[in-house]
């Protein structure tokens, strides 16, 4: 599991990809990483999260999913009680009856997640023996598998990477004697990945196969032929045991933008040898649309003062797609956890003067807020209120992670994402 | 182990957030993961505060375990306490640190900061959040108003000559479902009657003002759920008076006053002069002719659901289907009321067993939380939210009290609207064949357009249903199902649910046009 910052107070002298990074310590406000599977289960049709935790894990999952989900969402928490926690044998008992139940209710789910929590961490109970145990008990109709979303070891979009790391293992060999195949890694809308076909189709890359599947029943397969492209940034682990399946990573900034995404696609375009012209061809049109619909919000965000909180380790692609294609100005992008590795093809785009951050010290990270004030602050909902009642203007963040915004067709909609609350500000005349 | 998808309340330590946010002058510091930091959007997005809940969360990963989370809870009060000057502050754990056994109150004493400390101990895998809140109010007024030092019960209390008589005012929290409206409207009911408003708590109160509570005459529980316990030690510890009426509806607010005037030895007079409320000319004006008897079903914290219970019946002239709480702290006051009216308490805090009352009711309006607005938007049926849990929507920007003689004519709004009007209601059973008057036609003040592709893109209901498999079983014949389809859709689930459960009492296996007129006249009383 990826651990947070260094346990060093503020460390300012750390440097990343010959940046400066200044790295905190202290409260972080930052959603657990139980939190993904607000959209791994729509993704995912198939599949139910059982999260082992408390009444706390279940109010968050209430509270950030910010609308209630209804028509029975397939997710829940088994939740423990004063009783569970008097003997441990009794618990996995308790376990086994929870899923029993689950399962008689909704015989249409085919895979379940036992996702641990804090609670269930600290009490050292062990999900991935009771997976084992469930998924041989019910093999074959439901496969059963186990990753922690625990807020003591993940943060908000580091629970997918749990998730999906979980999932690697049983994914299907691909024989040796296969065609080179390649592989989206890290959770899109719908949407996004029928375009994302559509254009590899165009460059003659195929099989293109996704991670996660839209249904369980259509894992992709992986071996040392899979070249593999992480559609986001936040999936070290899942980079980790895919390697160990002798899948080899593409370096490549993130699809966003018009200057992300055609980056991205290069890097699988150049991996397959395919020839300029073609590349050409088969983006053109795309980069194009995209620039057009970049050129309306060049105006109205140009020259802005954006900050940003950490949140979803999406800030550094984020930052770059606004400093490069809208021309705003950075003060200081802030993400939870800076992996260099898969930030490097990013940082090398960014402007030179940015100010870095990694971790948290909410706030001290005020302080510099308000004392810079930005324009826009890119932030959680715990914050925004509060500072738009200062006097400035905010954009959760967490829109940014459930909004369709890569790709070609998507970059007006992430730039209009960040153009909307100072468009609100500015038309409101009390 | 039990599982959960929504639930009514959250943990305990959110209810001390709900306390410590409603207060002035406090900080709270919570031994807890970073991802129980979502708590804050609850106050900052819910309610629109447009402060931060003063709450320091140590955020503790795996990797401080075992070695130095203790420390770091040290590091995080001392830093609150310098950053924030709060007067006092409260100090706790969430779930999980409460596995780690720091001891918070412990390290914060051991840093011998220049303002009180006051330990909370909430045992997170036994309680929730309105134990949580009640105990921390609690507390606290123990720690303030006690160390103000004690009178004895016996000792009568003196006013002083000419003094207006006081009254302090407890339970409203931050988070809560129109707190800060319902103590504006009771402070000036009761400034009617000549009573002065001592201390409002914890809503807007500091330490210092909770040290003050002894001297007030008496005490307003408003929301028993949280006040009581703190009521009860200061009644026994400084001999105050409770007035435990809470002011929900027109007969509830008469009794409030009563009580208050019995209490205070004033003239209860002028607050019930005039009309002070619009409420009872209303149910009494003939279109709500068609509110008679309306089978409703209520659900929510108890406080609101007994009074919700009274005001149905007595001054709607509704019938009550179904009552029920998810405060198992109230089960037996529920209880009471629901055999008053002739049905069985439904205590829970399972929405899905909620879902499947609803759903085997076929209840005309559901009166509930915002679990329950979804559960009869799925079923089709109307919906007023009476109670927390509620969402964004429920903060409204106008002044919108429960509580009192404005607080009923609030209700009466909030509740009919939902509806069809009478005369709407008539006309639709009249021409009920025109097309302009169709199924889909929602009450017109509601906006068709809206309800009908609301209607279109919503699953059908998959409810948990109470039916036997032999009533499932029961066949309709063509022309029965065509003349059902001529019952108004606002009641015809209810006349399938019946028609179909007397054909199974019957023994009649095809339900015909004569089958669907016995039953309306077996069940028409
Ligand atoms: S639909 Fe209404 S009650 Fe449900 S989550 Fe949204 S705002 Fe809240
Ligand atoms: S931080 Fe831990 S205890 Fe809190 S909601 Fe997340 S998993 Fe549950």
């Amino acid at each position: 599991m990826n651990c947070l910052t260094a346990h060093s107070p503020s460390d300012k002298g750390a440097v990343r990809n010959g940046r400066p990074l200044l790295r905190e310590r202290g409260q972080h406000e930052v959603f657990c990483g139980l939190t993904g599977i607000i959209w791994l289960h729509r993704k995912i049709q198939d599949a139910f999260f059982l999260i082992v935790g408390s009444r706390t894990c279940a109010h968050l999952m209430q509270s950030a999913a910010g609308v209630m989900i209804f028509a029975e969402p397939r997710f829940g928490t088994a939740v423990i009680e004063e009783r569970d926690l008097a003997g441990l044998a009794d618990m996995h008992g308790e376990l086994n009856r929870v899923v029993e139940n689950l399962l008689d209710r909704r015989p249409d789910i085919r895979l379940l997640f036992l996702v641990g929590s804090c609670p269930s961490e600290v009490i050292k109970l062990d999900l991935e023996r009771a997976a084992e145990h469930l998924s041989r008990a019910y093999a074959p109709d439901v496969r059963v598998l186990a990753y922690s979303g625990s807020g003591i070891e993940t943060t908000f979009t580091q629970g997918e990477d749990a998730c999906l790391a979980s999932l690697v293992p049983v994914l299907p060999q691909e024989p040796d004697t296969a065609d080179r195949s390649l592989l989206v890694v890290g959770t899109l809308p719908d949407v996004v990945e029928d375009q994302f076909l559509r254009l590899f189709t165009a460059l003659g890359i195929e099989p293109v196969r996704f991670l996660p599947p839209r249904r369980s029943t259509d894992l992709p397969a992986v071996g040392p032929q899979t070249s593999f492209l992480l559609a986001q940034p936040f999936l070290d682990g899942t980079v980790r045991a895919l390697e160990k399946r002798g899948a080899q990573r593409l370096a490549a900034p993130f699809p966003l933008g018009a200057e992300g995404t055609t980056a991205w696609l290069a890097a699988a375009a150049a991996a397959w040898g395919i020839d300029p012209e073609r590349f050409q061809q088969a983006t053109e049109l795309g980069k194009k649309r995209a620039e057009r619909a970049l050129e309306r919000y060049r105006d109205r965000l140009a020259g802005k003062r954006v900050f940003f909180f950490p949140d979803s380790q999406l800030e550094v692609p984020l930052a770059r797609f606004l400093a490069n294609e809208l021309s705003v100005d950075l003060v200081e992008v802030g993400t939870p956890y800076f992996h260099q590795d898969y930030l490097a093809p990013e940082v090398d785009l960014l402007p030179p003067d940015v100010t870095l951050s990694e971790g948290q010290h909410v706030d001290k990270q005020l302080e510099r807020c308000r004392a810079a004030r930005p324009d826009l602050v890119v932030c959680g909902l715990g914050l925004a209120n509060p500072l738009e009642a200062e006097g400035l203007t905010t954009k959760w963040s967490i829109e940014l992670v459930f909004s369709p915004i890569q790709g070609y067709e998507q970059a007006g909609d992430l730039a209009e994402l960040f153009a909307q609350p100072l468009d609100r500000r500015q038309r409101l005349g009390v | 182990m039990k599982l959960t998808v929504w639930t009514y309340e959250g943990p305990p330590h959110v209810g001390a957030m709900r306390v410590a946010t409603a207060m002035e002058g406090l900080h709270y510091v919570l031994h807890a993961p970073q991802g129980d930091t979502y708590a804050d959007l609850l106050f900052t997005m819910i309610e629109r505060r447009s402060k931060r809940p003063p709450v320091t969360y140590t955020t503790f990963q795996a990797r401080d375990l075992g070695s130095d989370t203790a420390e770091l809870f040290k590091t995080a009060a001392r830093e609150a306490y310098e950053r924030f000057r709060p007067q006092a502050m409260i100090v706790g754990s969430s779930c999980t640190a409460e596995l780690l056994q720091d001891d918070p109150g412990g390290l914060a004493s051991a840093l011998a900061l220049p303002i009180p400390v006051i330990p909370l101990d909430l045992p997170s895998y036994q309680k929730k959040e309105n134990w949580g809140a009640a105990e921390t109010f609690y507390r606290l007024v123990r720690a303030f108003a006690g160390a103000a030092g004690q009178r004895s019960a016996a000792e009568p209390r003196e006013r002083r000559p000419g003094a207006r008589p006081r009254c302090n005012l407890l339970g409203p929290t931050a988070l809560g479902f129109r707190h800060r409206d319902d103590v504006r409207e009771v402070t000036d009911l009761l400034g009617r009657m000549g009573v002065d408003v001592h201390v409002v708590a914890p809503l807007g109160a500091t330490p210092a003002d909770l040290a003050r509570l002894g001297e007030a005459d008496f005490n307003v529980a408003l929301y028993p759920e949280v006040a009581n316990v703190a009521a009860q030690w200061l009644k026994r510890t400084f001999g105050q008076p409770l007035v435990a009426t809470v002011p929900i509806g027109v007969g509830a607010t008469r009794d409030f006053v009563d009580e208050v005037a019995r209490v205070a030895g004033v003239d209860p007079a002028p607050a019930l002069a005039g009309e002070p409320s619009r409420l009872p000319w209303y149910s009494h004006s003939v279109d709500s002719t068609y509110l008679t008897g309306k089978r409703v079903f209520i659900f929510g914290d108890a406080t609101h659901v007994l009074a919700a219970a009274r005001v149905a019946a007595e001054e709607f002239g509704f019938t009550v289907a179904g009552l029920g709480t998810y405060s198992r702290e109230f089960a037996r006051e529920v209880r009471e009321a629901a055999r008053a009216h002739d049905v069985e308490a439904l205590i829970t805090d399972d929405y899905l067993e909620v879902e499947a009352a609803v759903a085997d009711l076929q209840p005309e309006l559901v009166l509930g939380t915002q679990m329950e607005r979804h559960v009869a938007k799925r079923l089709g049926i109307p919906c007023a939210v009476i109670s927390a849990p509620v969402h964004v929507q429920d903060y409204p920007a106008r002044y919108s009290p429960q509580m009192g003689f404005e607080g009923a004519n609030v209700l009466f709004d909030t509740w009919v609207h939902p509806l069809m009007m009478g005369l709407e209601e008539h006309l639709i059973t009249m021409f009920r064949d025109d097309f302009e008057f169709h199924d889909g036609a929602a009450p017109s003040h509601l906006g068709t357009a809206a309800l009908r592709a609301d209607r279109a893109s919503e699953p059908e209901p998959a409810v948990p249903s109470r039916l036997s498999a032999d009533e499932a079983a029961i066949g309709w014949a063509e022309e029965a199902e065509l003349e059902l389809r001529k019952v108004p859709f606002f009641v015809r689930g209810k006349a399938r649910r019946n028609t179909e459960r007397f054909a199974h009492e019957q023994g009649v296996g095809l339900i015909t046009v004569e089958t669907l007129y016995d039953a309306k006249a077996h069940f028409s009383r």
